[in-house]
């Protein structure tokens, strides 16, 4: 037994059984070891190939998501990288494109009912800017404004998670919660930002989520950011709703061993893309009778529907702690700006960890928390009260204006009574007489009138932009008005003569270009789209 | 730079320094900041300093050094840690679950609605993070400056909810992303922000498109489009959208992003919404960049094998949870040879970074024209909100109409316009005086000062040397609370993360060093975080012996 090998190997087993020993605990799974060798040979070789495949998992590469991988050599990898050609980030700019480049007005001074505008100097009645209760311009708020200035300086900073939580920001999240009566509220830095983070801090891969499909764009974002199943109803068509719901609960019956999902309706208050109020009584029905959770976006109906501005549940009457989550933004009524969700308080302190946008962002600076607080109590007085009065009275005087009286057929009026959004169309037959066929044909057809009214009587109007490509569907074009309470009567009923006058005038101009007996009138089918290149 | 050479900084003052905080000391009054305070002028330390790549080679350093690996026992016990939180977390569901229902009632499943939020999801912040509850979202009070003011408050069960005293305490700050001091309520900024809201307002009433856009809007753009050297600019009313909302409107199907794999939340979010394919590299990783680079082009896109429409690649200036520059240079130079669009994002280093402030750009003296998309945040440097995206004018024209942010949500203020207009204007020097560039070279000497100190003490501190953020490792989660309660007991104000926002064994503290802090602040924090290092025992750098403050 003189074997040189064997003698090496011996002492340097030993060596290394010597150094085993001084490793803590060693013994004991030597211990172990020798037990189940001697009691269960087999399960040694099960562990130990248990050991083995562990090592070589995480020795081997990661693995592809890419079945399909071509193995290349580096000189034709090398080829490829130098034929490869990206297209341009961005295509050139479309005749609307450019268009709406061109044609946005630009605000000189302060916002307001009766802002001055760049382009030509003038002072224009304000039907376009979401201004309810013309807050931006009410003195006792900017005072306070300055006053937390003077305190507070502007940013704030830093995330509410690390040292961002101002004391005021604290006082307007009661506020809110105060005013529209739910247990909590958590505020965000930006109203648009807010929705899609509330739904996908929620709704995660597998759930569900049941939404309408005449929502506006950041809750469509929401809703794909999540990565649940989403599916569509009709736009406040609460049959429709009902069917999806119950073809849900059927398909759920037949596969029972799924577990319970999160379940969602999603909806909103005031829709910005119609002025349509949502039936909020129909979908607490709905909601209760199959268990959904309902998130209501109330960005355009928070202090602006309901008698004291406490928007869809004041209106239907529905307890406010029953909606789950009310979003809003503070950007419309209130003048100021950042979003906010309302609900119970599991449901704020959850996106407080996990709202994407309100952990990951710096908090709104404290002048514009502030002015939210400020307009909470504006609005919860008997003045505000009276605002809110004004505003409804307006918003149908100029409904009714536009529904009665000459050219009233020139306009195609979309928009719930009481609604102070109201989207102007042309009537499909005005169109279909006047040849028109394209979305780009009636978009320049609307821009018409709204360079004719800022010319011919001083107003300011806009068309609801959409972003084109990425909206689910876009809607038809319109002429988006916001009401405020502080117009007055006579400016509204005016404005809606002079927008009638122009929108009938357009119509009747490309009638008359169309079918004019004169023999430059063919020609002219093309006059439109040529003369915004100019 | 002039005369940054390391002879002409002052010797640090820690033995010598009292032990009394500086903010009962008689040299500052409450508010006042060293941007206030007239100093004699052999006190001009700061003077001529700036932070730009040349001057690297002044402190024999390299980007390489910058992540340094933990002593294997604190390894160790940093797993066994988590393993033991674990345990007593899974034993709190347990019982939990059973007997105190209505606490975890949001986790189960009642009334045939499924749970509100997942219990595994939130394992690790309810048994981690919800517990020391009281380090993080501390509410604060008036101007986070140079010191901030936190509301005072207790708890009786255990971080479940607070109690205030109504008293506010102040401290040092070290928590605030205000790194050229911007952050004031008196001063050029505040007083023409309160001329602005006589004059126009607090609120646009509107998106850009619809009858928001203000005079203030163009103004402010042109000059932000200049400051950072770009043909046009595009203001975004938060920071966090200018990145979530753009990137949908650059990439579609087709297009490939790159992203490296530490990016902020708002790019991912972003990337994700464009509906392009995403892959991510190792952090600030070029090699790995380019071996991703070469996979991505030379396969095309999965499955078809299509090439890709173009490739976008996103990186941040300088990583705040790290403290590292990107490194710029090398990716410019993949960029030219790999024809990919490249953007980035500048929210912690515009302002803070650059002889001239004008991020890593002006840092490693590449040209901004070499980078096709300079995005970036108001709420750091300059003490305002929002967010801007650079670029020319083709793509910001197409931006315009087709950013989320700017067709749908609510236009920038004015007052926050007016302060990113007067903050820029002083730091580009138009106001006819140097307070800009004082700011810039105060930031820039604080930086160095605190960082290399604090390597000197023996902390093992991550990112580079010119960082304002200066992140210090902590390891074991119960120094996560302790680190935090220490310094605010001592008058400190730290931001301290732990898993799941880093990885499982990098809990850190950051300090974010502000030109508002003075000599004196500095030496103060310096003195605070040697006691509570040696309390806590994090000193644990092997490099010790290599470092040399800047007092050598
Ligand atoms: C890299 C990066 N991008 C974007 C943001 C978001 O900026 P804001 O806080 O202004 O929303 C941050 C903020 O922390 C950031 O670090």
């Amino acid at each position: 037994m003189d074997n040189p090998i064997i003698s090496v190997l011996n002492s340097t087993l030993s060596t290394v059984a010597q150094g085993i020993k001084y490793v803590p605990g060693s013994d004991i799974a030597i211990d172990y070891i020798k037990n189940s060798y001697q009691n269960d040979p087999f399960r040694v070789v099960l562990e130990l190939g248990l050991a083995i495949y562990a090592v070589k998992y995480m020795m081997s590469k990661k693995y592809r998501i890419d079945q399909n991988h071509v193995a290349l050599t580096e000189k034709e990898i090398d080829e490829l990288i130098a034929e490869w050609q990206p297209e341009p980030l961005v295509q050139p700019l479309s005749d609307v494109q450019r268009m709406e480049l061109e044609k946005s007005q630009v605000i000189v001074g302060s916002q307001g009912v009766r802002p001055k505008v760049q382009s030509t100097g003038k002072t224009l009645l304000n039907l376009a800017a979401a201004n309810y209760y013309d807050f931006v311009n009410m003195e006792h708020i900017k005072e306070k404004a300055i006053e937390t200035l003077r305190a507070y300086g502007v940013g704030s900073c830093g995330p509410p998670g690390f040292y961002g939580t101002l004391d005021v920001h604290m006082q307007l999240e009661k506020d809110i919660a105060n005013f529209l009566g739910t247990e909590g509220a958590i505020i965000y830095a930006q109203g648009f930002s807010t929705i899609p983070s509330v739904i996908s801090a929620f709704s995660k891969r597998g759930d569900l989520i049941v939404c309408d499909d005449g929502c506006n764009f950041a809750v469509q974002k929401g809703t794909q950011i999540s990565r649940s199943n989403v599916k569509f109803f009709k736009h406040n068509d609460m049959a429709d709703l009902e069917r999806v719901l119950e073809s849900i609960r059927v398909e759920s019956l037949a596969n029972k061993k799924r577990p319970l999902t999160r379940r969602f309706i999603v909806t909103e208050g005031l829709f910005q893309n119609s002025g349509d109020i949502a039936p909020l009584d129909k979908i607490m029905e709905l909601k209760h009778k199959y268990k959904y959770r309902v998130v209501l976006d109330e960005s355009s109906s928070i202090g602006v529907l309901g008698k004291t501005g406490r928007g869809l549940t004041e209106l239907f009457n529905v307890p406010p702690k029953e909606v789950d989550m009310i979003v809003g933004s503070m950007a419309n009524s209130f003048a100021a700006a950042g979003g906010f969700c309302a609900g119970h308080k599991e449901v704020v302190m959850h996106q407080r960890l996990s709202g994407q946008s309100f952990v990951f962002s710096a908090s709104i600076p404290a002048m514009l928390t502030i002015c939210s607080s400020e307009a909470i109590k504006v609005l919860d007085s008997p003045k505000g009260e009276q605002l809110i009065k004004d505003l409804h009275n307006n918003a149908n005087t100029f409904r009714n204006a536009i529904l009665t009286g000459a050219n009233k057929d020139a306009i195609d009026l979309a928009g719930d009574a009481g609604s102070p959004i109201l989207h102007l169309r042309f009537p499909s037959e005005a169109l279909r007489a006047a040849g028109i066929t394209t979305r780009d044909e009636e978009t320049f057809l609307l821009q018409e009138v709204v360079d004719e009214v800022a010319v011919k009587d001083s107003l300011l109007v806009t068309r609801a932009k959409y972003v084109d490509g990425q909206e689910r569907s876009l809607p038809r074009p319109s002429i988006r008005i916001s009401i405020s309470a502080a117009h007055s009567k006579k400016e509204l009923e005016k404005a809606a003569q002079a927008i009638k006058t122009s929108f009938n005038k357009v119509v009747s101009k490309r009638n008359r270009d169309k079918y004019g007996t004169n023999v430059g009138g063919k020609k002219s089918q093309t006059t439109l789209l040529a003369g915004a290149e100019e | 730079m002039g005369k940054g050479s390391r002879a002409s900084v002052p010797p640090s003052s820690l033995k010598s320094a009292t032990a009394a905080s500086p903010l009962s000391s008689q040299h500052h009054t409450k508010f006042e900041e060293a941007l206030s305070v007239k100093e004699p002028k052999e006190k001009l330390y700061w003077k001529g300093f700036s932070s730009s790549a040349k001057n690297r080679a002044l402190f024999r350093t390299s980007y390489d050094d910058i992540m340094e690996e933990p002593p294997y026992f604190t390894l160790i016990t940093t797993y066994i840690s988590y393993i033991i939180l674990s345990f007593f977390g899974h034993v709190r569901d347990f019982y939990g679950f059973r007997w105190n229902k209505k606490a975890f009632s949001h986790l189960m499943p009642s009334n045939g609605y499924a749970a509100l939020t997942s219990d595994w999801d939130s394992f690790w912040t309810r048994n981690l993070k919800l517990r020391i509850e009281d380090c993080f979202s501390v509410p604060t009070s008036l101007v986070p400056g140079r010191t901030v003011n936190l509301l005072e408050r207790y708890t009786n069960d255990y971080c479940r909810s607070f109690q205030y005293t109504g008293k506010l305490k102040e401290v040092v700050n070290l928590a605030s992303y205000n790194y050229l001091g911007f952050a004031q309520s008196t001063g050029p900024c505040a007083d023409a922000v309160e001329d602005v809201v006589r004059t126009h307002g607090l609120s646009s009433c509107g998106t850009r498109l619809d009858g928001g856009s203000m005079d203030l809007h163009a103004k402010t753009e042109e000059l932000v489009a200049e400051f950072v050297g770009k043909e046009a600019g595009l203001l975004v009313s938060m920071g966090y959208a200018t990145n979530s909302t753009t990137i949908a409107s650059l990439t579609t199907k087709g297009s490939l992003i790159i992203s490296d794999e530490l990016n902020h939340n708002s790019l991912v979010f972003g990337a994700r919404l464009s509906g392009a394919f995403i892959r991510v590299f190792k952090h600030n990783d070029p090699e790995d960049l380019e071996s991703v680079l070469r996979d991505a082009i030379s396969q095309g896109q999965p499955r078809t094998h299509r090439p890709w429409k173009n490739i976008l690649v996103i990186v941040e200036g300088l990583y705040s949870m790290e403290g590292t520059l990107c490194k710029l240079p090398e990716i410019v130079e993949l960029k030219r040879k790999y024809k990919f669009v490249l953007y980035v994002d500048e929210a912690h280093s515009i302002g803070a970074i650059g002889p001239r402030g004008r991020g890593v750009c002006d840092y490693f003296g590449v040209d901004p024209k070499e980078i096709d998309i300079l995005m970036g945040t108001f709420t750091k440097s300059f003490g305002a909100a929002g967010g801007y995206i650079c670029s020319s004018k083709a793509i910001i024209d197409h931006l315009r109409i087709t950013n989320h942010s700017s067709v749908y949500a609510e236009a920038m203020s004015p007052v926050v316009l007016q302060q990113i207009y007067t903050s820029m204007w002083s730091i580009m020097g138009r106001d006819g005086t140097s307070a800009g560039q004082e700011r810039l070279s105060r930031l820039a000497w604080n930086a160095r000062y605190l960082g290399s100190n604090l390597r000197k003490q023996g902390f093992i501190i991550y990112g580079d040397r010119d960082s304002p953020v200066i992140p210090l490792l902590l390891f074991n989660p119960a120094k996560i609370p302790a680190f935090s309660r220490e310094c605010r007991k001592r008058g400190l104000a730290v931001v301290v993360v732990g898993f799941p926002a880093t990885s499982i064994v990098a809990s850190r503290a950051r300090f974010c060093v502000s030109a508002s802090h003075t000599k004196e602040d500095l030496d103060f924090i310096l003195r605070i975080v040697d006691e509570v290092g040696d309390l806590l025992n994090l000193k644990m750098s092997s490099r010790k012996a290599l470092e040399m403050g800047m007092d050598s």
